[in-house]
């Protein structure tokens, strides 16, 4: 499986292709190259996966290959920095899931950004990020992962701020940068305590359950943790920084300045469940050092998944409702491992999890992608803008309409299956817990139709130019997803990926399930009620009534105002100024001062020099007569 | 008198070999011979440094009179490759009219000082030691009168020999007190000899002069100035790297194996040296309008910056001295072979004549760029290291106020070096030197100096080869 090499090589060559000859090609002629290269990629990709699980089972487990691999940087024979691939059930899953969102992304963007100014730039971009990626999930060390990491941080920066003349595009890219590389940073030190005390940075040795790699560590706590506890608490720091968890989430929704496809593909489908792929890596790391962890990432996942839900259900730009509905369904995926066990039947979480990981990946690139369309026909991401849609879209708004049956939970759509897998797994784990993602899976179906019911039903809106369906390199990517949102709940999943590796028969609990849908169907009832017609006094009234929930939640209960009082007061006010002042007058004070005492000195002993060789020499035996004297009587 | 005993000078007699050789064909050798007099020279000189470029082993002769260390090997070795590019960029100055019939003289009394020098270093008694110290001042003065006709040269040659006359004398003095006191002039009899008393130091102080005039430390280097500016720029070169290093590295083995016992008492001598050293010779570089000026005072501070590895007195200072001195070698006949060139072409030699150089000669600009660079101590370029290891020397014994005043000095000097910059890139100018062609011999001189530069700092091995020597002394 050399091959695989290449799915990482040719879109790195792309990038470095377009970045420098890009300026100088015809536009179309770099959006084709690529995307020819990329559909290469992910047909090398299925060919890998094809190949991966078709080989036949050692122990009931796909075994763990590794077609390349090279020592990068050699300190000690201990210390050493690899660079590999390394393919197993989820990283073979993630080359799919990958090439195929960039693969559908990458033939959008040729309708959707055509004629940008730097429409070469973007696809260079693009191409960095789905190496950048690639490489990340198919790291055989944390090192490796955490080189990746920065670099899709690095193009996702490039890509928010793509619109580089708009202030808030560029002001999203910073934000997203710097609170994800804020997030990094507990990431790095987790890695460095991890690996100090395991002497590895290898997945391979970390997860192989063996527990005498961890001796080391035995004993060694910190304010009542574990060493190993808390290393992997600052992993998942890292983790819910780039995947959104509260109080990270900040970013996401500002990141939606980006063009849309860049949306879908990184902030909806990829980058932004590289949090939850590094849990999944290091699951047994988790599950047998640190299970006190594992309940926080839990509670994490579900606190966010329920805030972003009752978020979105306020919120009016089309894209921030999206991106609160992606914060809300990744929080599912980090509940779902989090409550995971690991053999047989207790493993349900981590299998639904990875599940979820993959049809909400299609379903909503799907959405953003359909969204995306929608703002390229009205010209603006404001839902009183739109309307009426359904008839002047069709197939944005099948395909769109699919998305969200998905999303709801309605069989026989994709979405049901992982959702349905994850609440069995909570009910499992506790109740509480099980009721209490069943309520978000209930708001998820409220606010994605009214989403759905506040684009294309109700009253049309007024535009300059009539809408119209998008063209076909943007509706085949839409049919698409579409259908692999249709199908890809009847794949069986459990055969391919749990977490010991042994193979799994999923078995729809009907108990669950039913309740799962009968609530989707009434929360579907609902916002069809509120919102069908676009002229039902209800929601108007509901806001009056709750008025303070409702502007709490449409400012997102006041989180980025929190963080800005702490940075721009706190910080930039308490600590920064005065190092400024410092700066400026202590520092450049002093070296202002130096250049003019010696000016001034200078000048002052300039006769010394006088040129005449009798001062010399009596400068010199007054000099020695003086060294003389202080050495004898000082 | 056992004659095998000069089989351990094999560098001294090498050398004599060539200067005689020279002189002969300079007396000699018919006018058409002589056609390739300087290539022959370089040739002859360049096949001493490299016969002589492997250390051999320690030894002695005449009693002790002269002493060989492995470290003497890569120090002259060191001066050899140094007086090779003097050599060579004194070429085109030496071909010209009024110099010609003179060039042999001009070879014959150099490589006399250099021999001077390397029985200074040699010397394992004061005697030899001030035998050297002469041979290696008397034939300088009439280099610096080289061009005796100008004015500004022969007043360089009496100030200079005036200056020496007063210094030597002071030194000798200063001996004959030793002398006095220890009864001995070997310096391993004196070392044991030393206990400190009052006379002892005057004797110490007097003699200790003497040196801190050749390394022209502050308030012994009023004549440096005059001298660099009234000399040929060749000698002046010449003057500022090779008598200088040589000088550096004597003091600093003087100090350690003859002077021990008094430690206290010269390095509290050295530390308040070296602070007015750097300061005061950085305040006059600033002001500086001359090149050759400017570089007297810049040598002169750097010498001061030298004198932290002398302070450190242990083989890490040593180490850093020597690497100290070639790489300050390489970047400073790097600046003065761009001054010679353009001198010798144009006869400007004022900075204000440097305005907008980098549009007609940005070869040499970049040469001289780099060499300044790399005398103010900026990364990447080899001064930085050199600089950043003897600082380093200096900071592990623990004087970590003097580092610091050397590294606040760092940053005027660093002002003044890029004035010079400043000129050649940024000042406009009507008329920029006119572009000429340089020849071969300052090109391939050019490129030693800034491949120096650019990579002495960057080979490691060159400072651990240093270092593997260093603690043999």
């Amino acid at each position: 499986m050399e091959y695989t090499l290449f799915i990482l090589l040719l879109p790195l060559l792309t990038f470095f292709g377009l970045g420098l000859f890009g300026p100088k090609m015809k536009p179309c002629v770099a959006g084709i190259i690529g995307t020819v290269s990329l559909a290469i990629a992910a047909a090398l990709a299925y060919f890998t996966a094809w190949d991966y699980f078709s080989a036949p089972r050692v122990d009931d487990v796909y075994a763990t290959v590794v077609p390349f691999h090279v020592e990068w940087l050699h300190f000690t024979d201990k210390l050493h920095i690899d660079l590999g691939i390394l393919l197993d059930p989820i990283s073979v899953m993630m080359l799919v899931v990958i090439t195929t969102v960039s693969l559908m992304v990458h033939i959008y963007s040729m309708g959707y950004m055509k004629g940008e100014r730097g429409f070469q730039r973007y696809y260079a971009f693009l191409s960095l990020f789905s190496f950048s990626m690639l490489g990340l999930v198919v790291a055989t060390n944390i090192f490796q992962t955490y080189i990746f990491w920065e670099l899709v941080g690095v193009s996702s920066y490039l890509l928010i701020g793509f619109y580089y003349t708009k202030p808030e595009a560029v002001a999203a890219s910073k934000k997203a940068f710097i609170v994800t590389r804020f997030a990094d940073l507990g990431f790095l030190i987790g890695i460095l305590l991890l690996s100090y005390f395991t002497k590895t940075f290898s997945f391979e040795l970390l997860t192989s359950g063996d527990h005498s790699i961890f001796a080391d560590a035995a004993g060694v706590t910190f304010l009542g943790g574990s060493v190993i506890s808390w290393a992997v608490a600052l992993v998942f720091i890292g983790c819910a920084g780039k995947s959104a968890m509260f109080p990270l989430h900040i970013w996401l929704p500002d990141a939606m300045e980006g063009p849309t496809p860049v949306s879908a593909l990184i902030h909806a489908a990829t980058m932004v469940v590289a949090g939850v792929y590094l849990v999944a890596r290091l699951f047994p790391v988790y599950y047998f050092e640190a299970p006190e962890v594992l309940v926080m990432v839990a509670v994490v996942g579900a606190f966010t998944s329920l805030y972003a839900a009752v978020v979105a259900c306020v919120q009016t730009d089309i894209k921030r409702v999206l991106a609160f509905s992606t914060i809300s369904q990744i929080g599912f995926m980090m509940v779902a491992l989090g409550v995971s066990g690991m053999e047989g039947h207790a493993g349900l979480g981590y299998m639904a999890s990875m599940f979820h990981l993959f049809t909400h990946a299609m379903f909503k690139a799907l959405l953003f992608l359909g969204a995306g369309a929608i703002i390229h026909a009205v010209h603006s991401n404001e839902m009183s803008h739109m309307g009426g849609l359904r008839r002047k879209m069709p197939i944005t708004h099948i395909t769109f309409l699919i998305a969200c049956l998905a999303i709801a939970g309605i069989p026989p759509f994709s979405g049901f299956f992982s959702k349905d897998e994850i609440l069995a797994a909570c009910f499992e784990f506790s109740p509480v817990m099980g009721w209490t993602m069943s309520f978000i899976a209930a708001l998820t179906a409220f606010y994605m139709f009214r989403l759905y019911y506040n684009i294309f039903w109700g009253k049309p809106a007024q535009h300059e130019h009539e809408p119209h369906e998008a063209p076909a390199n943007m509706t085949v990517p839409l049919i698409v997803l579409a259908a692999i949102t249709c199908i890809a709940g009847f794949i069986p999943f459990g055969h391919f990926i749990t977490a010991d590796g042994i193979s799994y028969n999923i078995h729809l609990d009907w108990q669950v399930a039913g309740t799962s849908i009968v609530i989707a169907c009434i929360a579907i009832g609902v916002a069809t009620g509120m919102y069908r017609t676009g002229t039902s006094p209800v929601p108007g009234r509901l806001a009056e009534r709750f008025r303070g929930v409702h502007t709490a939640a449409y400012h997102r209960f006041y989180i980025d105002e929190f963080y800005q009082f702490v940075t721009h007061k706190l910080i930039f006010g308490g600590i920064s100024r005065p190092i400024a002042w410092f700066d400026r007058h202590v520092i450049d004070g002093a070296m202002n001062g130096l250049a003019w005492v010696a000016q001034k000195t200078s000048y002052a002993i300039r006769s010394l020099q006088s040129g005449q060789i009798q001062q010399y020499a009596f400068v010199f035996l007054l000099g020695t007569l003086i060294i003389l004297v202080l050495v004898l009587y000082v | 008198m056992d004659f095998t005993n000069f089989l351990h000078m094999k560098e001294e007699l090498s050398l004599i070999a060539v200067m005689v050789i020279l002189l002969l064909y300079d007396v000699f050798g018919s006018t058409r011979s002589q056609r390739h007099f300087q290539l022959i020279a370089c040739i002859l000189f360049g096949l001493h440094t490299i016969i002589n470029i492997l250390p051999h082993e320690a030894s002695e002769a005449f009693g002790g009179m002269y002493v060989y260390k492995p470290m003497l090997t890569i120090v002259k070795s060191i001066l050899n490759i140094g007086t090779l590019i003097v050599f060579m960029q004194a070429h085109t100055w030496l071909e010209s009219e009024k110099t010609v019939i003179r060039r042999g003289e001009f070879y014959f009394l150099t490589l006399s000082t250099l021999l001077g020098m390397y029985f200074m270093m040699s010397a394992g008694n004061f005697l030899l030691f001030f035998i050297g110290l002469e041979t290696a001042s008397i034939p300088m003065a009439a280099l610096a009168a080289f061009d005796k006709y100008k004015r500004k040269s022969a007043e360089a040659g009496a100030k200079y020999i005036l200056s020496a006359v007063f210094a030597s004398a002071l030194s000798l003095y200063g001996i004959s007190l030793i002398y006095g006191t220890t009864g001995t002039l070997y310096f391993d009899d004196v070392a044991s000899k030393v206990t400190g008393n009052p006379l002892q130091i005057m004797a110490f102080v007097f003699f200790v002069v003497g040196m801190f005039f050749k390394i022209s430390l502050v308030p012994f280097h009023l004549w440096t100035a005059d001298v660099y500016e009234g000399a040929p720029t060749s000698v002046t070169s010449y003057l500022s790297v090779i008598s200088k290093g040589s000088a550096v590295f004597v003091l600093m083995t003087l100090l350690m194996k003859v002077f021990p016992n008094i430690a206290t008492e010269w390095k509290a001598i050295l530390y308040g040296i070296t602070i007015v050293t750097i300061t005061i010779a950085n305040l006059f570089a600033i002001r500086q309008k001359n090149l050759k000026r400017f570089l007297a005072f810049s040598s002169i501070s750097q010498a001061g910056y030298i004198m932290l590895g002398v302070i450190s007195a242990n083989a890490l200072g040593m180490t850093s001295l020597v690497y100290y001195v070639l790489v300050y070698m390489a970047s400073n006949l790097g600046a003065f072979g761009v001054i010679s060139v353009i001198e010798q072409k144009t006869g400007k030699v004022m900075m204000d004549d440097y305005n907008g150089l980098y549009k007609t000669h940005p070869y040499l600009s970049m040469a001289m760029t780099f060499s300044l660079f790399s005398l103010a101590g900026i990364p990447p370029f080899a001064g930085f290291f050199s600089k950043f290891f003897i600082f380093a020397a200096a900071a592990s014994q623990g004087y970590y106020l003097l580092v610091l005043i050397a590294l606040l000095n760092t940053v005027i000097s660093l002002y003044y070096y890029l004035l010079v910059v400043k000129a050649m890139f940024i000042n406009p100018s009507d008329e920029p030197l006119a572009p000429f062609r340089s020849d071969n011999y300052t090109r391939i001189s050019l490129v030693v100096c800034i491949a120096g530069v650019l990579l002495l700092g960057i080979f490691s091995v060159i400072y651990q080869q240093i270092s593997l020597f260093s603690f043999g002394m």
